[in-house]
């Protein structure tokens, strides 16, 4: 494996090899050239592949991303298939039911999708832009910041906030988490928390 | 995991205890199939329930929930009254001989110092004795009456065989089945891997659950060996990164401690973080913990934090509790004393133990902010879903957000998985709708504030204000920024450990580098190296793996230092030379530590200065007894969980845990044996994975609806059939769901009485594609660790009988 080979270059040469060998194999050699051209192509071979990893549990297997779309300006892309990376020296190629069904879980239904917003008593999300959202609730923390923060417990100064919590996510990143970090502790905040302890 | 995934091959024996990674780690499972096929390895699994990784074990012993500390140190006591110890280790890499000071005792479950008012210890007494010397004094012979091994020898004496089959339900032959194989690993040729997982977190001791098979595997000379060690597989993905980056109410990046009230200043604080040797020529690693906290202020506050601010001590806020975890932030919003929660990807109506309360608690707040990629039951507490979330919305006056965010696929960035690995992963396609990364999320908030507090002012700006932010887009910084951040650089021109001048920014190699002048700066020490001048190693992928030694040095970055195998000079002798060749790491050449892995050791200090392994330790060695660093105890004891089918057989005057917090209110809900004879567990299944999965089609097909498991003598008893509805309920709460009447679990026999275990697993809701349910902890008590906050998950106690479906439900 010291060999650096682009794992898409195999897929391609091996799509190739697919339209043209095994179509003779099958007994398809003396038909038109037409015809062979007719066959879809390998689809996975014209996806483009993106390294990542699982993102449920800590073994962290391997998995490729294949999307179509190559990322140019106009074009969005989609992952339409996910499989586990022989290359990645923990899982080898495998995934488990969970990692398996990961592009149900990237296409689900119940994704959110644009910022929700329920007033008070309320039965209802109604669809709020970003701005409201980020604005009201900047306003809602200074709001409690400036009428709980305790600067002095008597003579020693404490400068802590602790009428709002904060809880971090375990599945972000490391830069999410660090970033996080640095604005919750900036604002004196203690209640923070994640799920190291569920 | 002090070692990592691929080491598990190389293992001779693998426990599983404390979990079941073939259900829910089964991709990193496969290293112990590798091993048993590969390796000859046996495998011993300890679980109330015949699980899936017992269905592949040699050796399959039950135990009841909550008794694994009886149950281990009943194996040391074994180890020991057989001479079944690695001698040397354990003479020389282990606390063994040290004496402990005078006044130090254990009497019907208590040791000394115990407040029942504070249910908390003085600690006084638990620490060394110390010699005129100013060290710690050792009797190498181990007999000192008051040295560890014999104090270890002395509170262990009542876990015999007997007594482990009476509290644990544990066959005594079984049990010394275990304990037998267990003990083939003593031969420094021989090693067995600790595999656990929730099973012993979970739980109001769950640390002294780690603690008890910390010694049993320094007794057997397991720790920094090849297929040893003690591995946490963590459950989510960045779990791992989320505890090291310090997301938590006290503490710091990279292991370090907020404050608390009572040191008012810099100087303060660091005394009391010295951590002096407290042996001649130990390391004592975290002597630079100034470098490591002047570091991270200076990334935090930049030119703000100087010396003559005591590095801008005042910015971070003081503690005035050991913690502010979960439970209590929920408990100060059930009393009213909360405004508002921010959460981040967390489901914490469903995760949280006793839903009434969560629901109580967030109805009292005046706001809450959801920031995720699904639409979860908290954001959605307040709406009514028939009996499965059966509240009034009309009564209830919170204003609730609901904002969408990336998923993995639509960012890039690391996650640190149980190896310590940081992997790094890149995006492949745009995200749906108007999702926004957490990064961009939390830096508009941020920057809004900012901006308030610059135009309005308001209580103490100073740290929102100064709060370093050069980020090439204020709004949007990215991950390699960020990354870069984490690693750490230097601001001024630093003299490195050979004297050559580093020029100021310059990302550092490692965190040897850092310093505590202020002239360099760093997020998150251990985490230094991930991304140097050379550039991201998180993103490395080369896995060559030289000796075939399950290391593959050059895939991604492992803190510390790209180190793999943590503890690893314990893999050789005193002398330097490995204990087995088979199983070598690292060996003295005579000038310097070569071999497969970083050297956990100063490279070139050479064997013969003494130095121990253990080189965080302020004695350099592996500590059987905790001094005061344990808050409850510095040995292992069993005590029940708070809510148990039966007394404490050996201290019975006690209940619970007498050092874990328990609120008052929390403590009233408990419920006893009498009304609950029935000890319930909560699991997780292969199919899914916590509540993310039921959202997506495959999984809500393979598993669709919520079940209880129970035994065939129990179903029998109660009258309820296979597939029956059933109702389950504690002190707390109720909830249906269909009965699963199986074999894999048995009555087991304590104390001459039957225990009925009912099993509750916990993937269902009501959103996503499964069918609605409901979670466990509905019923769970809101009781933590003594020393994480941990919940105790995974014993309780309930009744059962057989209902009438849920009025959605076809019967």
């Amino acid at each position: 494996m010291n060999v650096q080979v682009s794992r898409r270059g195999l897929l391609k040469g091996a799509g190739a090899g697919l339209a043209g060998g095994s179509l003779g194999a099958l007994g398809f050699g003396g038909l038109q050239p037409a015809m062979a051209a007719a066959v879809r192509p390998f689809k996975l071979a014209q996806m483009r592949e993106t390294r990542n990893t699982c993102p449920y549990c800590s073994v962290a297997c391997g998995v490729i991303l294949y999307s179509l779309g190559d990322r140019s300006k106009n074009a969005r892309s989609s992952v339409m298939h996910i499989e586990g990376d022989p290359d990645h020296p923990v899982n080898r190629g495998t995934l488990c039911p969970k990692g398996s069904a990961l592009l149900d879980f990237v296409h689900a239904e119940t994704r959110t999708k644009y910022p929700l917003h329920r007033a008070p008593g309320t039965s209802e999300f109604k669809r709020v832009s970003w701005d409201f959202a980020l604005a009201r609730i900047a306003t809602l923390l200074k709001e409690d910041r400036d009428k709980n923060f305790l600067a002095k417990n008597e003579e020693l100064t404490v400068n802590r906030w602790t009428t709002t919590g904060f809880l971090g996510a375990s599945a972000t990143t490391n830069e999410t988490a660090w970033l996080t970090y640095k604005t919750v502790r900036s604002m004196g905040a203690l209640v923070f928390d994640n799920q190291a302890r569920v | 995991m002090t070692n990592l995934w691929m080491d598990i091959k190389h293992a001779d024996v693998i426990t599983v205890m404390g979990g079941n990674a073939a259900e829910a780690h089964p991709c990193g499972f496969k290293w112990v199939v590798e091993a048993k096929a590969h390796n000859n390895a046996k495998l011993i699994v300890v679980d109330p329930r015949f699980t899936r990784t017992a269905s592949v074990a040699d050796l399959y012993c039950p135990i009841r929930q909550g008794t694994d500390i009886a149950f281990l140190s009943g194996v040391a006591k074994y180890l020991i009254d057989n001479d079944k110890l690695q001698h040397r280790y354990v003479a020389v890499y282990s606390n063994a001989g040290y004496v402990v000071r005078e006044g130090y005792d254990f009497s019907e479950g208590l040791f000394a110092g115990y407040d029942a008012d504070k249910r908390d210890y003085d600690k006084t007494t638990w620490d060394y004795e110390i010699g005129p010397d100013g060290y710690a004094v050792v009797d190498e012979t181990m007999q000192h009456p008051r040295c560890v091994m014999q104090l270890l020898k002395k509170h262990i004496a009542i876990y015999t065989p007997e007594m482990v089959e009476r509290i644990c339900g544990s066959p005594k032959e079984t049990f010394l089945k275990v304990c037998e194989l267990m003990a083939t690993t003593s031969s420094p040729e021989r090693t067995m891997a600790s595999l656990y997982a929730l099973g012993w977190t979970h739980h109001s001791k769950g640390s002294q659950n780690i603690r008890s098979m910390c010694i049993v595997q320094t007794l057997l000379g397991n720790i920094g060996m090849l297929g040893g060690g003690m591995q946490a597989l963590r459950g989510h993905s960045n779990i791992q990164g989320l505890t090291d980056l310090g997301l938590m109410s006290n503490l710091i990046p990279g292991y370090l401690n907020l404050p608390v009230e009572k040191e008012p200043d810099y100087a303060s604080y660091i005394a009391k973080r010295q951590f002096k040797p407290l042996r001649p020529g130990q390391t004592s690693y975290w002597q630079n913990y100034n470098k490591f906290f002047v570091s991270f202020q200076k990334m935090m506050w930049g030119e703000h934090a100087t010396k003559d601010n005591d590095w801008a001590y005042d910015y971070l806020p003081k503690l005035d509790v050991p913690t502010y975890d979960v439970l209590r932030g929920f408990e100060l919003a059930k009393q009213g004393k909360m405004t508002g929660y921010i959460i981040q990807g967390f489901n914490p109506l469903m995760t949280f133990p006793n839903r009434a309360k969560m629901t109580e608690a967030f109805s009292k707040m005046k706001f809450i902010v959801v920031m995720d990629p699904l639409k979860t039951e908290t954001a959605r507490f307040w709406e009514n879903h028939g009996e499965y979330n059966d509240v009034d919305p009309t009564q209830i006056q919170t204003e609730v957000f609901e904002l969408p965010t990336t998923l993995f696929v639509e960012e890039e960035g690391s996650l640190s998985n149980s190896s310590r690995w940081l992997q790094w992963h890149w995006q492949a396609q745009e995200a749906p709708g108007e999702c926004r990364s957490d990064i961009e999320i939390m830096s508009g908030i941020f920057l809004r504030m900012k901006e308030a507090y610059k135009k309005d002012g308001g209580a103490f700006p100073d740290a929102i204000v100064n709060l370093k932010w050069d980020y090439a887009m204020a709004e949007s910084p990215t991950p390699t920024e960020l990354a870069r951040e984490l690693n750490g650089y230097t601001v001024a021109p630093t003299p490195d450990l050979n004297g050559t001048i580093i020029p100021a920014g310059k990302q550092v190699d490692g965190f040897a580098q850092l310093k505590d002048d202020g002239t360099t700066a760093c997020a998150c020490w251990i985490y230094s190296g991930c991304y140097t001048e050379k550039g991201n190693t998180m993103a490395r992928r080369d896995n060559t793996d030289p000796g075939d030694r399950g290391i593959a040095p050059n895939w991604a970055f492992a803190w510390p230092a790209n180190r793999r195998v943590l503890y690893n000079r314990a893999s050789c002798d005193p002398e330097g030379r490995p204990w087995s060749e088979k199983k070598k790491l690292i060996e003295w050449n005579g000038k310097q530590w070569i071999g497969f892995d970083v050297p956990d050791y100063g490279v070139t200090v050479a064997p013969d200065k003494g130095v121990g392994p253990f080189i965080l330790n302020q004695e350099g060695v592996a500590r059987l007894w905790t001094r005061g660093l344990m808050r409850d105890g510095p040995f292992p004891t069993h005590y029940e969980p708070f809510e148990s089918p039966m007394a404490n057989i050996p201290f019975p005057k006690i209940k619970g845990a007498p050092a874990a917090r328990i609120f008052k209110d929390d403590l009233a809900d408990l419920g006893d044996a009498k009304d609950f004879p029935y000890a319930a567990t909560s699991y997780r299944l292969t199919e899914h994975f916590h509540g993310w999965t039921k959202h997506a089609r495959i999984n809500a097909i393979l598993q669709p609806e919520a079940f209880v498991e129970i035994s065939e003598e129990l179903a029998k008893e109660k009258g309820i059939t296979k597939g029956g509805w059933v109702r389950v309920w504690s002190k707390r709460g109720s909830l249906k769901a269909k009965a699963v009447v199986t074999k894999r679990i048995k009555p087991l026999i304590c104390d001459g009485k039957p225990v009925h275990v009912v099993g509750i697993p916990q993937h269902w809701g009501f959103m996503g594609l499964t069918k609605k349910g409901w979670h466990p902890n509905s019923l769970t008590p809101v009781v933590g660790d003594a020393n994480t906050e941990t919940p105790e998950f995974k014993a309780w106690l309930v009744n059962i009988e057989p209902t009438t479906p849920p009025s959605d439900a076809v019967a």
